[in-house]
């Protein structure tokens, strides 16, 4: 397969439009959890109960479409391979802990794939909507209607007081998870952001790097996340989001153009040097990969490169993850065979880019 | 070392409680751990003491008083799902949609804690299953605006509103009525 084939396939077809404010935010993302009145959470439910479940939505949902979510198809953790699930780990279609721990977990994925609803996770349901660039809003909108589109034939574990009932204290009332994805190099390089987190914190937002493992935030990717989901609407809860998420998006302009007047040449330097990177070497660690990614990108949106697409930040910070090298590789890979292999796939994505030029 | 409870056996067991902000280093013997409430049945794993003093952040000796000085009969488990108030604690999790019945009198502190200081849902309801819950909000809302207007001396507007109050609490009543 060639690579721009692999690319079209591997890349989801939403993340390819462009969304509002999206120099800086990649994408938003609504997280609804949900669970059925009758039956045992999946954590204690038995492999009846599980079964269950997993016919009822199978017949219920599989092939079925609401408005563009088109085409839900309903896919069995228990049939996959592990590089397949690893893949849909990838995409951020499914949770590793679908992924790893539900034997009988299964996801309902539209063809956009835009809608994934997890299927005996942690909750019976957990419903993701994920809209390019900074569409709170418009993302929670969708997901409700297409949670009320479930509930026709649910019946929800729901109680007055406390809300949509879930497996885990975190998550009771709303249910939701609301999160967006942005790019911060400016703030992250001038470390401003970790000043800002503090006060983030004290409204109930948690900020986290989501490539990469612990505290380290990979190619300045972090996400903003709510975590109250008792005691406030879920418009409330958006606001809020929303109200740092510009506060984030004003601050990032404003570090980008300070960096550019106290350091420029520097700024220009550390930018070519990445790009220059990326496109000559032979080995490369998912680490400096995700930093030079970082570089290129802030390049291209504050005008010094001009010749590459902007979704090539996106684009490789999925493929070159390791699942995915290996499926463009069609075979298992040890690190050091990734490191080459990743090398290579950036250099030839880059190659594509000059060839659409001409 | 010896056990700081019975001050015979020696201390097996070592473990730091946080309460109100507070760490206190814990050093028992098995026995007066069970006893006390630490370990719960059999199980030594120290993930109930974590939970509590950690996320939960309530005292063990609490939990001690209100289920083993109860007749054995009496101790909280949901009938739904056998899930007991302990392995609740210890997990972290809910067993079923009815164990927030069962543990329900333990539960705000925890929800407040994790939800900054809220223990009351405040937002979407389900259609069907809501039904009913979606009107009765709708009738405070109505007896709320109803007041102002009142007050405001809007008493044309006010009458509507009251008419509207007493046709939705009718078909709520209706309702309720027949499911009984
Ligand atoms: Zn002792
Ligand atoms: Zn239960």
């Amino acid at each position: 397969m060639g690579l721009e084939q692999f690319i079209n396939e591997a890349i989801s077809p939403w993340l390819k439009e462009d969304g509002p404010d999206s120099d800086i935010v990649m994408s938003s993302r609504i997280r609804l959890a949900r669970n059925f009145e009758k039956s045992p959470f999946p954590l204690i439910a038995n492999q009846e109960h599980l079964d269950g479940i997993l016919y009822f939505l199978e017949k219920e949902f599989n092939h079925r479409s609401y408005a563009n979510y088109e085409q839900l198809e309903f896919v069995r953790m228990a049939d996959l391979k592990p590089t397949e699930k690893q893949v849909l780990v990838e995409k951020h279609l499914i949770s590793p802990h679908l992924a790893d721990k539900s034997t009988y977990g299964a996801a309902l994925i539209s063809k956009n794939e835009q809608v994934s609803i997890m299927i005996n996770e942690e909750d019976h349901i957990r419903m993701q909507l994920y809209f390019p660039g900074f569409q709170l809003e418009k993302a929670l909108e969708e997901a409700f209607q297409i949670d009320d589109w479930l509930e026709e034939k649910i019946d929800y574990a729901f109680d007055e007081e406390r809300g949509y009932l879930t497996s885990c204290p975190t998550n009771v009332g709303t249910g939701l998870r609301a999160s967006v994805m942005m790019h911060l190099p400016a703030l992250a390089m001038t470390r401003k952001l970790n000043r800002m987190i503090p006060a983030i914190n004290q409204l109930g937002l948690v900020v986290r790097g989501i490539y990469g493992e612990g505290s380290e935030a990979l190619g300045n990717i972090f996400q903003i996340s709510n975590q109250v989901t008792l005691g406030r609407s879920e418009q409330d809860i958006i606001e809020d989001l929303t109200s740092v998420v510009e506060k984030l998006i004003e601050q990032e302009r404003h570090a980008r153009t300070l960096l550019r007047q106290q350091s420029e040449l520097e700024l220009e330097d550390r930018i070519f040097r990445s790009y220059g990177i990326l496109e000559h070497s032979r080995i490369i660690e998912s680490k400096e990969t995700a930093k030079c990614l970082s570089d290129v990108r802030l390049g291209i949106d504050l005008g010094y490169i001009h010749h590459i697409s902007k979704s090539i930040l996106n684009e490789l910070m999925v493929l070159t993850q390791p699942a995915f090298l290996q499926q463009y590789a069609r075979r298992m890979l040890t690190p050091h065979e990734r490191d080459v292999f990743r090398a290579s796939l950036i250099r030839e994505r880059f190659t594509l880019e000059q060839r659409e030029e001409l | 070392m010896e056990c700081q409870e019975c001050k015979q056996n020696p201390a097996t067991l070592h473990f730091a409680q946080v309460t109100n902000g507070e760490k206190r280093e814990i050093h028992v013997c098995h026995q007066c751990a069970k006893e006390k409430g630490y370990v719960t049945h059999d199980d030594e794993s120290y993930s109930l003491h974590n939970l509590l003093s950690g996320l939960f952040n309530f005292d063990p000796e609490k939990l001690h008083h209100s289920t083993h000085n109860k007749p054995a009969g009496n101790q909280m488990e949901c009938k739904k799902c056998g899930m007991t108030y302990q392995e609740f604690a210890q997990i972290g999790k809910f067993g079923c949609a009815s164990c927030y019945q069962t543990f329900s009198g333990h539960l705000n502190p925890i929800f407040r804690r994790v939800h900054s200081g809220n223990t009351t849902h405040d937002g979407k309801v389900p259609k069907r299953v809501g039904k009913d819950i979606s009107a009765r909000r709708k009738v405070k809302e109505l007896k709320w605006k109803l007041q102002q207007l009142i007050a405001e001396e809007a008493f044309e507007d006010a009458a509507k509103i009251r008419d509207q109050i007493k046709e939705m609490e009718r078909t709520l009543n209706q309702r309720e009525e027949g499911e009984d």
